[in-house]
């Protein structure tokens, strides 16, 4: 059994505690009323703005001298932006853990509908990590009724005016879609979405604690197809996810392989994470059954998740740049004119760097090659999902500042406090599971 | 140095593996063992090191991501400057995404290729290559170990191969141009 170190537990609560003074002082920070807008922009873009982005700067004062005529519209939107900003910041770390959390599930019932014979000595930490998910389910849920009660605005199309034909605001294109994206029909799918999957983890959870103690393969058998299922369910549902969380902050903008895009994402950042639990626990004398095959193994998915995810990234953004269609290519030129150290430097740290790391056999089983890869992949995934929403929510008005790194801070805290108390609740190696020799043994 | 070899045959994957072990145990030398297929583990049990022909294959996928990049550049570019997607930058990092299904193929392409040939190079095999086969049988289902007798007991030698598993055992005369 594994006990959970009063040390870690420290570490995750000064973490989440630090991380939630960031938070409440960007809510803080935030400019109130155009004024104060003013006031910042005069100092110089204000505290969080300082030379790190020239390139989104030298724009910014290009933009507003072509607005001058329209100033005071101009600081309006600038302090919409600056008041999403704390909201963007915190949407974006809760997703991006919840979405370690959820590719893991998928993961794990990928290896048992597999019947897969090398992972089984690893499905105690997979399912450590899922349990962040009803966790992160609530924050998730909490954050979206948010902003279906305006609270915030990062939902640009929940704003009832853009709908409404007799509005100045009307938006035909919003209007149009408004049959699927509305708010009610939003809150019921997040809540399929959520409640599927919650049970699934739930199922799958229960199950392999009563095939610890089982005579037979029934428990196995049950989750099996319970695995089979849920998979059916997760490629749908986590497409539609995908479109109503994070699309439909570019409402006039689509993607038809956006889907497969957020899931390679989440699914290169669940195998890096349960790799790294796995080396971490490990490194402390724990799962003694573990070898360097399984590390091996671990690593050649994060090598080829990467490839796969640069392989949409880049079938979606060259589709778009090549065919040069205005609503369309509008989502990269926002992109590369406002973000353009953050979309290329991720594309520099989610592919260049784990391919020319990983490429060689040898190092996939040297551990702190693929933790440190696996940290540059994670920092790199936060940043592919940072410029999924920021450019949508905020435009030029972004910062990585105390805001971004308080919520990472905080997430980061309770994710390591969550899924490090899940781990000793049960056994850290499955008793009964048929496969369990096979994965013992295992020898690439 | 005209030594002798013995050629041992076994009939089985696991037994020639065992055998193999056994034999180096006893620090007899392997010249080569021949095998109807791929044996698991065989490379390893016979002490062989490493292949190098994956550090082949990134250089060779380093020349053909080049040899793509100039020839796309000359094409495009320089020789024949095109409009592409209606973007008349005629610059090769601009219209770079464009080119990068090319960069890719030919990087793929180059890989492959010059490492299978090399592959062939490497083992000595090419068009109209005599088969330096010692006994038709290990192309069905026989697998024929070949160890050096050296200044070794060949009595002995003999003695210790069948007790390895060994089905059939011959002396071979080695002549000079054998290799």
């Amino acid at each position: 059994m594994y006990t959970l170190p009063n040390k870690l537990k420290l570490f995750a609560i000064i973490f989440m505690v630090v991380g939630a003074v960031g938070i409440v002082s960007g809510f803080l920070m935030a400019p109130k009323t155009t004024s104060e807008v003013k006031e910042m922009m005069a100092d110089g873009h204000g505290d969080g703005h300082e030379g790190d982005h020239a390139v989104a700067d030298e724009s910014h004062s290009v933009a507003q001298a072509e607005e001058a005529h329209d100033d005071e519209a101009h600081y309006e939107h600038v302090l919409h932006q600056m008041q999403n900003r704390p909201w963007s910041a915190l949407y974006i770390a809760s997703f991006f853990f919840f979405m370690i959390a959820l590719g893991t599930l998928a993961f794990y019932a990928i290896q048992y509908a597999a019947q897969a014979g090398w992972s089984p000595v690893l499905f105690r930490v997979m399912e450590g990590i899922t349990a962040y998910l009803p966790v992160a389910s609530v924050i998730i849920i909490v954050l979206l009724l948010l902003s279906a009660f305006h609270m915030n605005h990062i939902f640009h199309w929940m704003d009832p005016e853009l709908v409404n034909p007799e509005s100045e605001h009307y938006d035909k294109l919003i209007a149009g879609k408004s049959g699927f994206l509305n708010v009610p029909f939003f809150l019921i799918r997040a809540l399929i979405f959520l409640g599927g999957w919650n049970l699934y983890r739930y199922i799958s959870r229960r199950n392999s604690l009563r095939d610890d103690n089982a005579e037979d393969n029934r428990w196995f058998k049950k989750n099996f197809k319970a695995s089979a299922g849920f998979l059916v369910f997760f490629i749908v549902t986590e497409s539609m996810m995908s479109w109503d969380w994070i699309m439909s902050f570019d409402p006039h903008w689509f993607s038809t392989l956006f889907g497969w895009y957020v899931f390679a994402g989440m699914m290169v950042s669940a195998i890096t994470v349960i790799a790294m639990v796995t080396i971490v626990l490990k490194s402390q004398g724990y799962l003694e059954h573990v070898n360097d095959s399984h590390i091996h193994d671990l690593a050649k998915y994060m090598f080829g998740f990467s490839i796969f995810w640069t392989y949409l990234w880049f079938s979606q953004f060259m589709l778009i740049w090549y065919s040069n269609i205005p609503e369309e290519v509008t989502y990269f030129v926002t992109r590369i004119e406002d973000y353009n150290l953050l979309f290329f430097g991720m594309v520099v740290m989610n592919f260049v760097f784990p391919v020319l790391m990983l490429m060689n056999s040898d190092y996939k089983r040297v551990n702190w090659f693929v933790i440190l890869t696996g940290i540059v992949i994670l920092v790199g995934h936060y940043i592919d999902v940072f410029n999924m929403v920021m450019p949508a929510t905020v435009g030029a008005s972004w910062f990585v500042g105390l805001p971004e790194i308080g919520a990472v801070m905080f997430f980061f805290g309770l994710f390591v406090l969550v899924v490090f108390s899940a781990l000793t609740k049960a056994p850290l190696l499955v008793k009964h599971n048929p496969f369990i020799k096979e994965s013992k043994h295992f020898h690439y | 140095m005209a030594s002798k070899v013995i050629h041992a045959i076994y009939n089985d994957d696991d037994i020639l593996l065992n055998a193999v072990k056994q034999v180096r145990s006893e620090h007899y030398h392997i010249e080569e063992i021949y095998t109807p297929f791929p044996v698991h583990g065989l490379e390893k049990a016979m002490g062989l090191a490493d292949t190098r022909i994956a550090i082949t294959s990134f250089l060779y996928g380093l020349l053909g991501l080049a040899v793509a990049i100039i020839m796309m550049n000359y094409i495009m570019i320089q020789d024949w400057p095109q409009d592409i997607g209606g973007k008349p930058s005629f610059s090769y990092i601009e219209n770079m995404p464009a080119f990068v299904p090319i960069m890719f193929e030919m990087t793929v392409f180059f890989a492959a290729h010059l490492m299978v040939i090399t592959f062939y190079m490497r083992s000595k095999l090419w068009p109209f290559k005599k088969a330096e086969n010692p006994d038709v049988r290990t192309t069905d289902d026989h697998f024929l170990m070949a160890v050096d007798t050296g200044n070794h007991d060949v009595e002995k030698m003999t003695k210790f191969l069948y007790n390895t598993g060994a089905l059939e055992i011959s002396l071979i005369e080695n002549d000079e141009d054998d290799h």
